[in-house]
């Protein structure tokens, strides 16, 4: 089969490219632990507000600007439904659904993952910046899904 | 190829391709109704009534577009090519039977959202909890196609015993290598549908919901590819007929569909990275092969300039300029392929962000993957099977195409409305307009209302492309009951530059290639799926929560 040399380059062009995004994101991954949220931890979907912690969802602060947050998704909010953290604090979300399978996504930030029944999943994330958030659900779970949503204050 | 008249045999046979398009052609024009209604609506400028609720209307848009629009224009395409490349004395039952069972499927699936008792999108997880006529449905869908893959492999095997030769013609090859990638990912639907439809009778009372989402994506990812690789079937063998031009290399084309048959089906985490339960290892492996899979589209886009730059050449004309203006642009055909490979180019970048494990956090389930899939299915593949059916209708009818200009015009608007659509949602979900929801004012909050002029913006885009569907539907009517006669009904596909060159050996056992396929899949989903059998996992019971 013969190959044309300007396409002989352009492939080597492209799959260069391709070796190195992987690099990069397999540097990010491994020395800089950017991996996407993937919780292992099991829970019972149809005993969830008897498990603990998510018998009492919510902020526990671990340290001085170190937070843990259990958030329980369900069909059509989130609880709890509004936090408040100072400016710089670094927050654990903890989430899991007992109904369907719901979205967890803090508006522009990289907070983004799915809650499925059955499993926590969890994410880590550092504000550095005041103001309101939005948390959606952006998964769809049913006819309320658009009004599934809690605040978050950083102040 | 075929340069006599059409016989009796070739009129039956056009007109179960025939059938195919045109159930394809409803489904776009209903598609479409409601995709500008849902651009609306997310804008905040209308609302739904509650007898026809957004999500009604999403998993119809859905349904309709991404499986039944794509499908049908796909096996009516393939049963053309073979019909066409493979001349012989058949009967037509296997490609009609194929047609009904997939429209009856259609059907049973169609009413049973209509009705309200089917509102779990497209993509229909669990635990939401359908009527079982809906995955029914559904899998008929699936089993229809398997028909007319059937009736393709029957051919290709028939072909390969009379002519003592394994080596088929090229657009045969490029079809067949198609249907056999689908029958690996749709191994994966009808696994899951195993699960779904005992439990939608209540017959099982609880459903691993991973496992699901799992088997979904398995098929969901090679269902893009499908769709992809319908639209290369045009542009490798159908678009230079075009332009008078010819496939710019016989093996590097069956090169390319060898790899989208290897690598489409192995890839499918992609779309779980942020999903609890499945290991990192896992997706980080699926990010490597889906890099891989980039490779024949790489190939593909040299080979489309290349061979435009050949028949620029041969013309006389040289340059980058003068190639441009050397091809058709007022060929309602071609306009459509050619504004439909330049989307692809946006489509192109914008996967290779979504697909980057980490950085998929930024816009996963974000309006920016809308964005991103109608630049790539509603823009390089519906727009090259809208300019396709300009080109086949009028071949398949014996008609002249009704208003040529309007059709190309239709193609023009079709760019710009999916321009500034998706572009609009590209922006929205970086800034964080979430995809899949009704309105998103969030009663006024203000980190909501940002995103607010660009959902307007993605909305006037729907309504131009709305407008463009009009004009499809009017041509494509219009064609069927002008009695305007065109010539007779030529259709000869493009040949290779160089017909020279023998294929090398290596391409040409497709049906062993499709084995290697099946392993790669399956090897590629041996951990996650042992994992999750391994853990301590729940079953979800199935809830109704529309
Ligand atoms: C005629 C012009 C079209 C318009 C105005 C339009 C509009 C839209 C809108 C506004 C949404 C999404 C909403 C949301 O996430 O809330 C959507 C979703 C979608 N569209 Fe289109 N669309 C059009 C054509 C197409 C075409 C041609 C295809 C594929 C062949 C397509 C496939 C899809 C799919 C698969 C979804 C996702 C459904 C889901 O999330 O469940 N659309 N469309
Ligand atoms: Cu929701
Ligand atoms: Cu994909």
């Amino acid at each position: 089969m013969h190959i044309h040399r300007y396409e002989r380059w352009w492939m080597m062009f492209g799959i260069a490219m391709l070796i190195v995004f992987l690099a990069i994101i397999g540097v990010e991954a491994i020395v800089d632990n950017m991996n996407p949220p993937s919780g292992l931890r099991a829970i019972d979907p149809t005993r969830v507000a008897q498990t603990p912690p998510f018998d009492h969802p919510g902020l526990r602060n671990l340290s001085p600007g170190r937070y843990e947050a259990y958030y329980i998704a369900q069909v059509f909010s989130f609880n709890p439904s509004s936090i408040t953290l100072p400016v710089g604090s670094t927050v654990t979300f903890y989430v899991t659904s007992p109904d369907v399978v719901h979205g967890f996504y803090i508006a522009r930030t990289d907070v983004n993952m799915m809650a499925v029944p059955g499993w926590v999943n969890s994410d880590t994330h550092t504000f550095t910046r005041g103001g309101t958030y939005l948390l959606i659900c952006h998964e769809y779970c049913g006819a309320g899904h658009q009004n599934m949503f809690a605040k978050i204050e950083v102040r | 190829m075929i340069a006599e008249l059409p016989s009796a045999q070739v009129l039956r046979e056009n007109k179960v391709v025939l059938a195919h398009v045109y159930t394809a052609t409803a489904a776009i024009v209903i598609g479409a109704l409601f995709g500008v209604l849902q651009g609306f609506s997310r804008a905040s400028a209308i609302t739904l009534p509650a007898w026809f609720d957004y999500y009604r209307m999403l998993t119809m848009h859905g349904v309709l577009m991404a499986l039944v629009f794509t499908t049908f224009f796909i096996t009516g395409l393939a049963l053309f090519v073979v019909y066409r490349s493979l001349p012989r004395p058949r009967s037509t039952t296997v490609g009609w039977a194929g047609w009904w069972v997939m429209l009856i499927g259609t059907a049973m699936a169609a009413v049973t959202i209509l009705s309200g008792n089917a509102t779990v999108l497209y993509t229909f997880y669990a635990p939401l909890k359908a009527n079982p006529f809906f995955y029914i449905g559904a899998t008929l869908l699936v089993l229809g196609t398997w028909i007319v893959a059937f009736e393709i492999f029957e051919n290709v095997v028939w072909y390969r015993r009379m002519h003592h030769a394994a080596v088929i013609p090229l657009p045969v090859f490029c079809v067949t290598t198609t249907f056999l990638m689908w029958m690996v990912a749709t191994f994966g639907v009808v696994a899951e549908m195993a699960f779904l439809i005992p439990w939608s009778l209540n017959w099982t009372a609880g459903i691993n919901v991973t496992m699901t989402r799992l088997l979904f994506w398995y098929f969901g990812h090679p269902l893009v590819y499908f769709w992809i690789m319908g639209a290369y079937v045009i542009w490798y063998n159908i678009v230079p007929v075009w332009y008078r031009g010819n496939v710019f290399s016989d093996g590097l084309t069956r090169l390319t569909f060898v790899m989208l048959l290897l690598l489409s089906t192995p890839v499918g985490i992609h779309h779980e990275f942020t999903e609890p339960g499945i290991a990192s290892t896992w997706k980080m492996l699926h990010t490597v092969t889906t890099y891989g899979v980039a490779i024949p589209s790489f190939l593909t886009a040299f080979a489309i300039f290349a061979s435009f730059e050949m028949s620029a050449i041969a013309a006389g004309k040289r340059g980058f300029l003068a190639t441009v203006r050397s091809l058709p642009w007022n060929d309602p055909a071609f306009s459509g392929a050619a504004y439909g490979m330049l989307l692809f180019i946006l489509g192109g970048f914008g996967g290779l962000i979504n697909a980057s494990y980490s950085m998929d956090t930024l816009v996963h389930n974000t309006i920016w993957i809308v964005g991103h899939f109608h630049v790539t299915v509603g823009g390089p593949v519906a727009l090259t099977f809208l300019g396709c059916a300009y080109w086949l209708i009028p071949r398949l009818t014996g008609r002249a195409l009704w208003n040529p200009a309007l059709a190309l015009w239709q193609t023009r608007l079709w760019f710009i409305g999916m321009l500034v659509m998706s572009l609009s949602m590209h922006y929205a979900g970086l800034l964080g307009a979430p995809r899949r929801t009704a309105e998103v004012s969030y009663v006024g909050a203000a980190a909501a209302n940002i995103w607010q002029p660009s959902m307007l913006l993605a909305a006037a885009g729907g309504f131009i492309l709305f407008i463009s569907v009009l004009a499809f539907a009017l041509v494509a009517l219009g064609t069927l009951i002008s009695d305007e006669r065109t010539e007779p009904m030529q259709a000869d596909l493009a040949c290779p530059a160089d017909t020279s060159e023998p294929t090398p050996a290596f391409l040409v056992p497709i049906f062993r290639w499709a084995a290697f396929a099946l392993a790669l899949a399956l090897l590629a989903y041996a951990g996650p799926v042992s994992d999750l059998i391994h853990h301590p996992s729940y079953l979800a019971p199935g809830m109704r929560t529309w």
